[in-house]
């Protein structure tokens, strides 16, 4: 397998910049990791995993639409959109380059969201390999595997050297585009870090965690269970899960008047929120048990529905550690199974 | 890059009808004339004043009028103030057509038609209306139920009265809930109207109107012996992107922009009740 | 502690003084508990929870539950007392329907400064001597306890309960605090300087309104930041401005108001210090208008509601703007 030590890891990055602009999980300084565009002297994080997840890069907090110039009666529609340039996610983990596979069923659905689909055309998503999973973490739960994660190329470090591995055409030119600096290594090293980081993952707390008991047959039984009062009882209704979420795609469509026109944006929106169904006339979810059902609904039950049993979840536990109140889908699914 | 959805046509406000208090209806060209884009009956179309909003509206008019879309919609939130207030030559955006349509062309060909709305529920169906009275071979017999608070509440009336009534082609009842001056025809709410005139069981209802009149008159239709899989409704909730992406317009796994807004009883049973 | 609050509890439930008892819930890990309202004996046994991470204020809970039919018991820290106390000065909350048994207060842990060390895979946490021992799927870790604890905590304010119907254990003083230092760190930048901290911290803010959310102070029916009439009902910000704004503004909504629990900056998702803001609110207040200390007590005037002579004129205020 073609490799590079990580002590060169610098050099690989320069090497990749130089081409392209390259994103990497970098600390901040308040210690959390956060995706950034790479810079000379910039280092990787050896965090787990950034605060916020990886589907910034193609579904961003904010972005602008389509922008309007209004003069009397007449309006003028101004495409915005722009060809994305050609970037590289580095370090993405097994977990969030599946809620990619899980967003592509949404955005790349007919009709296809050509904003989306522009930013992942030109996008190369190199994944990392997990070797210290945490206590949060049930990707297993969704059949991925930490170890060997997706995405375009995959790297995996056994301490001392990081190896690369191609997925498809896209993985396979990337690499070709930093051979140069790779060379052929071997792996038994890697295949002993990568048994330990198995075992650990079978030993985490979370690690009997399963979807047997939920899919898109289950739809009035869970939506009916008389979980729900208890298990919203004390939920914020803030936004937290949905947007530290990789998976979560809910958004809205607002305009801003800039004074000079009207730019129409699309931000991120969640269904915890007690405007997200409200209509002139009336609110289908008029308490707080009604849209913190519709979130895990939609994950467990709805989403496996319309997309061949595939889950809305990674577990990729950002929802368990950043939620004020604890109160997260692994509590719910432990709660509201029927075997 | 191809076109996006989320990207707005221009339209053009070329005639504003005052329908009734509340509610006025507006005809819709492209600049550069005719329509914007083609629709099937029960469809709906984002329209909306940038910088003002973006709401879904039915499509009023039929298909087959190959000059214009039409829109009837009621004053009650921020943009359709906007829409009531503006003048002829207005332009709007407008994005679409969305959802799926009643099936004219597949189950309801050949059927016997029953229309039953209240108040500004007769917009969606009036598309389907003036469809089949266009393609009046295709069908069996048509029968319209249509009640209002007033006679001044009536949408439509003029159509109504002018060319509807006027059609030996299908049979209109109208009924209003309250006594008023001027009318002489029939009083009452609309479900207790519909078993009053007891129409057959044969017959393929298509229903729109307040949420209380749809469940009354569902319980009615019932009680003649009609099943739910003969009955068509078409939902609204509030929606942003028209196209199943947003999130919000769900009733269960099925997004009323997208699997609706058409769908029939017996469909929506299955659903949770979340509308 | 724990065992002493369930028997109490239990007692308060089965001779009727409550019908419900609002408290923490045990969860998934060591850290991950949840407020939730507890109706038996058998639910208490078996759920309930008083430890080093229950640190959530069940106040804001409150003005909701006790609306609700039967009286209810709350076990109250003393920090959370002064929120309390301050819901009930707003007519927030029905003092009657509420029956406070105050407890000892933290110092409480912060999980995420666990995790900061690099310590992953937790599966338990004891404190022993003030040392962490922290049991990992990786082998046993240790960290001082005082380097876990939370940022609210590290500068708490009192120890004394402000408001209760007895207590379990002794009331404690209130506390000559640090709380400030931060802030006057802040007031010693240039405006350049503090205007870059203030942007790099707020440009985090994803707009989840956790900290609304979540602040005893923020009890509007409904927020002006949700009401599409507003004109400032925005999900995202358009703007650096907009995204300055939203924080400043709610400062200065609960300033008088804040008690400083410091739950804010507890649940942001983003770590933004944004209690910060209302401790700037507080200091100046202090100079401005006297010592005061929201929640302290149910009757005071509070110094932006009130108006003596001796209120210094709008143009200090508008001086001490001028660098």
């Amino acid at each position: 397998m073609l490799k590079i030590s990580l002590d060169k890891l610098d050099k690989l990055f320069e090497a990749i910049a130089a081409s392209q602009t390259l994103y990497i999980p970098a600390d901040r300084e308040d210690g959390a990791a956060e995706y950034r565009k790479y810079e000379s002297g910039m280092k990787l994080s050896n965090k787990l995993n950034t605060l916020r997840s990886a589907k910034d890069f193609f579904f961003p907090q904010t972005e602008n639409l389509v922008d309007f110039k209004m003069e009397g009666k007449n309006i003028d529609v101004i495409d915005v959109r722009e060809e994305s340039e050609d970037f590289v996610i580095f370090g993405v983990r097994a977990c969030d380059a599946r809620s990619f596979t899980i967003l592509d069923k949404v955005f790349l659905a007919e009709p296809v969201d050509s904003y989306y689909k522009n930013r992942r055309d030109h996008s190369t998503v190199v994944t990392m390999a997990c070797t210290r999973p945490a206590e949060t973490c049930f990707c297993g739960t969704f059949g991925i595997d930490a170890s060997a994660p997706e995405g375009d190329a995959a790297c995996f470090s056994d301490g001392e050297n990081l190896f690369f591995e191609a997925h498809n055409e896209k993985g396979q030119k990337f690499i070709d585009s930093i051979s140069s600096l790779l060379e052929e290594g071997n792996t038994s090293k890697l295949d002993d870090v990568r048994e330990k980081t198995r075992d650990i993952l079978k030993k985490l707390p979370l690690a009997n965690l399963s979807t047997d008991n939920f899919g898109g047959d289950k739809l009035n039984e869970y939506f009916n269970s008389d979980k729900w009062g208890e298990l919203s009882e004390s939920c914020l209704g803030c936004g937290t899960c949905t947007f530290v979420c990789p998976t979560c795609q809910c958004y809205d469509i607002k305009d801003f008047n800039t004074g000079h026109g009207i730019k129409r944006f699309r931000c991120w929106d969640s269904c915890m929120y007690s405007d997200f169904t409200k209509m002139a006339h009336g609110n289908p979810r008029l308490t707080q048990l009604e849209r913190f059902r519709q979130r895990f609904m939609h994950k467990l039950v709805y989403f496996p529905a319309n997309n061949n049993g595939e889950f809305g979840c990674v577990g990729c536990g950002r929802c368990l550690s950043k939620c004020p109140i604890s109160m997260n889908i692994v509590k719910v699914m432990k709660a509201l199974e029927v075997k | 890059m191809n076109n996006d959805t989320l990207i707005p046509y221009i339209g053009v406000v070329t005639d504003i009808r005052q329908d009734t208090p509340d509610v006025k209806t507006f005809r819709v060209v492209s600049p550069e004339g005719g329509k914007v884009f083609e629709h099937m009956p029960g469809q709906c179309a984002m329209l909306s004043i940038p910088g003002v909003g973006e709401a879904m509206f039915s499509i009023t008019s039929s298909p087959t009028n190959t000059k214009f879309m039409e829109f009837s919609i009621k004053k009650c939130g921020c943009l359709t103030t906007w829409l009531h207030a503006m003048d002829v030559g207005q332009q709007i955006t407008i994005r679409g057509p969305y959802g799926n349509a009643f099936p004219v062309e597949t189950e309801l060909k050949g059927k016997d038609l029953l229309f039953i709305a209240g108040g500004i529920g007769l917009a969606p169906l009036r598309s389907v209306i003036n469809y089949v009275r266009d393609k009046r071979a295709n069908y069996g017999d048509v029968q319209v139920i249509y009640g209002s608070r007033s006679k001044d509440d009536l949408v439509d009336y003029k159509e109504i009265i002018d060319e509807w009534m006027t059609d030996d082609g299908i049979k209109v009842d109208l009924t209003i809930d309250n006594p008023q001056e001027g009318w002489d025809g029939h009083v009452g709410f609309v479900p207790n109207y519909v078993k009053e005139l007891n129409p057959s069981i044969n017959k393929t209802v298509l229903i729109c109107g307040p949420p209380i009149m749809i469940k009354f008159t569902l319980a009615g239709l019932k009680e003649l012996g009609f099943k739910e899989t003969q009955v068509y409704t078409t939902m609204e909730l509030r929606m942003k992107c028209g196209v199943g992406k947003c999130g919000r317009c769900n009733i269960g796994n099925k997004y009323v922009c997208k699997d609706g807004p058409v769908f029939r009883f017996d469909q929506l049973g299955e659903l949770p009740d979340e509308y | 502690m724990q065992e002493a609050m369930i028997n109490k509890a239990k007692q308060l439930l089965a001779d009727g003084t409550v019908n419900r008892v609002i408290g923490w819930k045990r969860g998934e890990f060591a850290y991950d508990i949840t407020p939730a309202v507890f109706e038996s004996a058998e639910e208490l046994d078996s759920e309930f929870v008083y430890d080093d991470f229950t640190s959530a204020n069940v106040s804001k809970y409150l003005v909701k539950e006790c609306k609700k039919e039967g009286r209810i018991l709350a076990f109250l820290k003393p920090c959370d007392t002064y929120s309390f106390n301050q819901l009930i000065k707003e007519h927030r909350v029905v003092r009657e329907n509420v029956y406070i048994v105050g407890i000892p207060g933290g110092p409480k842990l912060d999980a995420e400064k666990i995790k900061a060390k690099g310590i992953t895979g937790i599966l338990g946490v004891k404190n022993e001597n003030y040392t962490l021992k922290i049991d990992t799927v990786y082998g046993e870790e240790t960290m001082p306890f005082y380097e876990a604890i939370l940022d609210k905590c590290a500068s708490c304010k009192s120890k004394k309960h402000v408001v209760y119907d007895e207590l379990i254990g002794e009331d404690g003083d209130v506390l000559d605090s640090n709380r400030f230092d931060m802030v006057e760190k802040l007031e010693n930048m240039s405006a350049q300087e503090r205007y870059d901290f203030w942007r790099e911290q707020l440009s985090k803010c994803i707009r989840c309104n956790a900290c609304r959310n979540v602040c005893p102070a923020c009890t509007c029916e409904k927020c002006v930041f949700d009401n599409p009439n507003s004109g400032v009902e925005n999900k995202a910000p358009a703007d650096s401005f907009e995204e300055n704004m939203f924080h400043i503004i709610r400062a200065f909504h609960v300033a008088g108001r804040c008690t400083d629990c410091g739950e804010c900056s507890r649940v942001c998702p983003q770590n933004i210090p944004l209690h910060l803001l209302n401790r700037k609110f507080i200091k100046d207040i202090n100079s401005l208008y006297g010592e005061y200390q929201a929640g302290e007590d149910t009757t005071s005037r509070a110094p932006l509601n009130d108006y003596n002579k001796d209120d210094c004129e709008a143009s200090i205020v508008h001086e001490r703007g001028v660098e």
